[in-house]
């Protein structure tokens, strides 16, 4: 038997980076939400620096529901499946990967919103890629600025603006669009070893700046600055200096008494009343029992994966293929950051990258986006190149040999020995695009424990993409040889397998027929349904998706407080 | 006393810990399993006031006899004692592997048992005896063979079986030693790695290493079942 809850004005699917920031505008405004999250509540007694548990156990996720739906990945429809992942990229908790993520907190760049009509102005219609269904967003970066600062602002954000109102400051990143103020924070500290490839990238004209991080540089908001002990990379902070949603965003939402957390809460489908053509709430199990939440406004804040997911599920009469799909748009448009082609540097001394945090590093944007001149080159976009201060043991045991060396043995303890401090490997984000045949359904065969199916992803990269991580890696070992490296080694593209940043599936845009959602992130066919996360971006851009996720998020709340008669109750 | 039936008994409790409790030879009756002798040294040792180092209480949980004979001498060839100082073997890497298949590696038990069997049969037909009884270049040989996928009796072959006791290997040797392996930090020893510090200063990032600390994460108490409360939660 279901249980019927009281009706809520919002229920928010998911509790994670998104919809804990999602909470926030609506709970301030009066309005009465529910938020539901499949985790719970992880504490800083849970993040020990432990490597074996957090990167090799996939700690705290390996038992929870994220692990029980890994979405399974063929190149294309035709291609025998990938090995399924071990372990989902993502986690459930209140924060959710907020809680464990690289925290980088990045701004898109003014051209990933505008690829078509700018590639078009600048290099002619014929090198926007062949097949691919990039569209213009409905907006410019002048759009989404002022909820980047509210993000950057009420979420936390350490870092060194480049462009304040035009005003370029060469001691953040030039190529970032005009911004209306700096970070709340300065930047997390450079290292010696950060400084000295910062020095090589001015030694090669290139510009060099520290990243923006969700994380205190200094104390902010009463909670202290990052300690650099090295145990960032898929583990929590055990002082709350990241600012995951959970220790943020989401307790100022808590003070309002206008947020219910609900954890342990597993969303099964989205109600729809074919009489009234709206969505009524959300079915969830939590121990065993199922519940209905009844709402005026349903607000889907999973991951890319399962924002998908629960619309192909929830399918009724007026949507026979999963709500808000009579355009087949959902899972369509579907791309994972190309972070392949790797490059790792061998030095000849230490470079004691032994603390620290892969949001404390170095950047150089000039190869990034369309900061330079694509005219005799074969693809668009670029990449954004990043080398960071991150070691663990267990990692720099199972290091590269460079040939120099056996996998085993005494000649590889000897090697190991010398250089196990005397690596790098460049963390590389590169733009790219959604094309026709990249996709996201329901896997015809795997399963989760509750029976129904998970995301099946359809996936490849592309000419344009292939091109561009090769000439990035040029660049990368470029960067690295004039940092002092006495050798690069370059890594395969990749497949595009489950991912920690996956795009697309419910685009935004004003083309009902193109897109799943509207300029504000609420369906084109469902009145009362909002998307936000990820899965509404149609561009990655060269940087990280979270902070874009969590501004869109914002204003699409806030238009939804705005407007609550028109929306609500429609 | 505590006794391991005992309810009340800590189950959390560091080796190190309950061994300054109730003294090495009540902890060794505890554990039940360590030489009569050892026990009585390291009782008379603590009854000088000398510095006692906890015992090996090392009971085989998961591994047969046999296998872990086997799967010890496998891991001192892959990582082998040498000039370079202390390897696998002291590291105690097949007691971390041994202790893992009971938990979080449980789902390669089957892949272990069919995976030393086969080495045996593989070197009892190439070298005429097991593993565990071959000189260290005949050990090498067939490892070698392994790693090149060219023995054969292994499912579904000698390479994955290779790989995955060359993962574990090096995850025993190198994790943090409250699982079992790593003993006496002697992984983290072999690369400098300079220890882990909870907070890291300005200066313990510049390209020299600062020197180094040694403790397990689960020394500091926040992070074990008796953390007390750092109960973040509004």
């Amino acid at each position: 038997m279901t249980i019927d809850l009281k009706k809520t004005d919002v229920v928010i699917v998911g509790l994670g980076a998104v919809g804990g920031v999602a909470a926030l505008p609506l709970a301030r405004a009066g309005i009465e939400v529910v938020g539901l999250e499949a985790g719970s509540w992880l504490t800083p007694r849970d993040f020990a620096p432990d490597e074996l548990r957090n990167n090799f156990r996939g700690w705290p996720q390996a038992a929870q529901k994220a692990n029980s739906e890994i979405p399974t990945h063929r190149p294309n429809a035709s291609a025998p499946y990938s090995p399924r992942l071990p372990i989902h990229p993502m986690m459930n908790a209140v924060g959710g990967t907020s809680l464990h993520y690289w925290a980088q907190s990045w701004r898109l760049n003014p051209w990933d919103f505008k690829v078509v009509s700018e590639t078009t102005r600048r290099y002619g219609v014929s090198r926007v890629p062949k097949g691919s269904t990039v569209e213009d967003w409905p907006f410019g970066l002048e759009e989404i600025e002022p909820y980047y600062d509210k993000v950057e602002h009420e979420v936390g954000v350490s870092g060194q603006a480049g462009n304040i109102g035009g005003a370029i400051d060469p001691r953040g990143n030039i190529f970032e669009g005009p911004r209306k103020r700096g970070y709340p924070m300065p930047p997390l500290r450079g290292t010696e070893f950060t400084d000295r490839m910062a020095g090589a990238a001015r030694k090669l004209g290139w510009h060099a700046f520290p990243g923006p991080a969700a994380i205190n540089s200094t104390t902010y908001d009463e909670r202290p600055s990052c300690q650099y002990h090295g145990f960032c990379n898929r583990g929590g902070c055990h002082v709350s200096a990241k600012n995951s949603t959970a220790v943020s965003t989401i307790p100022k939402a808590m003070e309002t008494k206008r947020l219910q957390v609900v954890t342990q809460a597993v969303a099964t489908s989205v109600t729809y009343d074919d009489r009234g053509g709206r969505v009524t709430g959300v079915v969830y199990v939590r121990g065993g029992q199922e519940y209905f939440q009844p709402a005026e406004v349903v607000l889907l804040a999973s991951y890319t994966y399962e924002n998908v997911r629960l619309l192909l599920l929830s399918k009724s009469k007026a949507f026979p293929s999963g709500l808000s799909n009579n355009a087949g748009q959902v899972g369509r448009h579907y791309f994972s950051h190309h972070t392949g082609n790797p490059v790792t540097a061998l030095f000849p001394f230490d470079l004691n990258n032994w603390y620290g945090l892969p949001a404390q590093g170095v950047a150089v944007d000039n190869w990034a986006d369309d900061n330079f001149d694509h005219s005799a080159l074969d693809f668009i976009g670029g990449g954004n190149l990043w080398v960071y201060s991150d070691r663990r043991p267990i990692a720099a045991a199972n290091m590269s040999t460079f040939g120099k060396a056996p996998s085993w043995g005494g000649a590889w303890k000897s090697f190991i020995k010398t250089n196990a401090d005397r690596f790098n490997v460049a963390y590389l984000q590169k733009t790219t695009l959604p094309y026709e045949d990249n996709y996201l359904d329901l896997d015809p065969v795997a399963k989760d424990p509750m029976g129904f199916p998970v995301i099946r992803i359809t996936a490849d990269h592309k000419d344009n993409e292939k091109r561009m991580g090769a000439f990035i890696q040029d660049k990368m070992a470029q960067w690295f040889m004039a940092g002092g490296a006495i050798a690069v080694e370059k890594g395969p593209t990749g497949t595009m397998g489950p991912s920690t940043h996956a795009y697309g599936g419910t685009r935004m845009g004003d083309n009902r027929e193109t897109n799943v959602v509207n300029r504000f992130g609420f369906s084109h066919e469902v009145p009362n349904l909002g998307i936000v996360g990820a899965s509404v971006m149609g561009t990655s851009g060269a940087h990280n998706p979270t902070l874009t996720a969590q501004a869109l998020a914002w204003r699409t709340t806030e238009h939804l407080a705005a407007n609550w008669n028109a929306i609500a109750k429609g | 006393m505590a006794s391991p039936t005992d309810d009340n008994a800590p189950r959390d409790v560091s080796r190190r810990a309950l061994f300054k409790q109730v003294g090495a030879a009540s902890a060794a009756a505890i554990a039940g399993a360590p030489l009569a002798s050892e026990a009585a040294m390291a009782q008379e040792r603590a009854a000088q006031g000398q510095p006692v180092a906890a015992p090996q209480l090392e009971a085989l949980e998961s591994l047969t006899a046999t296998e872990a004979d086997t799967l010890e001498a496998i891991v001192a060839r892959l990582i082998p004692s040498d000039e370079n100082g202390p390897g696998a073997k002291e590291a105690r890497a097949a007691h971390y592997i041994d202790r893992a298949l009971t938990g979080p590696l449980r789902s390669s038990r089957e892949a272990y048992a069919a995976g030393l069997a086969a080495i045996d049969v593989y070197a009892q037909s190439t070298k005429g005896t097991a593993f565990a009884r071959l000189g260290t270049a005949d050990q090498d040989a067939v490892l070698t063979d392994m790693e090149k996928n060219v023995a054969t009796g292994f499912f579904p072959n000698a390479a994955a079986f290779f790989n995955l006791v060359r993962a574990h290997a090096v995850q025993g040797t190198f994790c943090d030693p409250y699982y079992g392996g790593n003993a006496n930090f002697v992984g983290w020893d072999l690369i400098s790695y300079p220890g882990l510090r909870m907070t890291v200063g300005e200066d313990e990032q510049r390209m020299k290493a600062p020197k180094a600390v040694r403790q397990s994460a689960y020394d500091e108490a926040m992070f074990t079942m008796k953390g007390g409360t750092h109960d973040h939660r509004p």
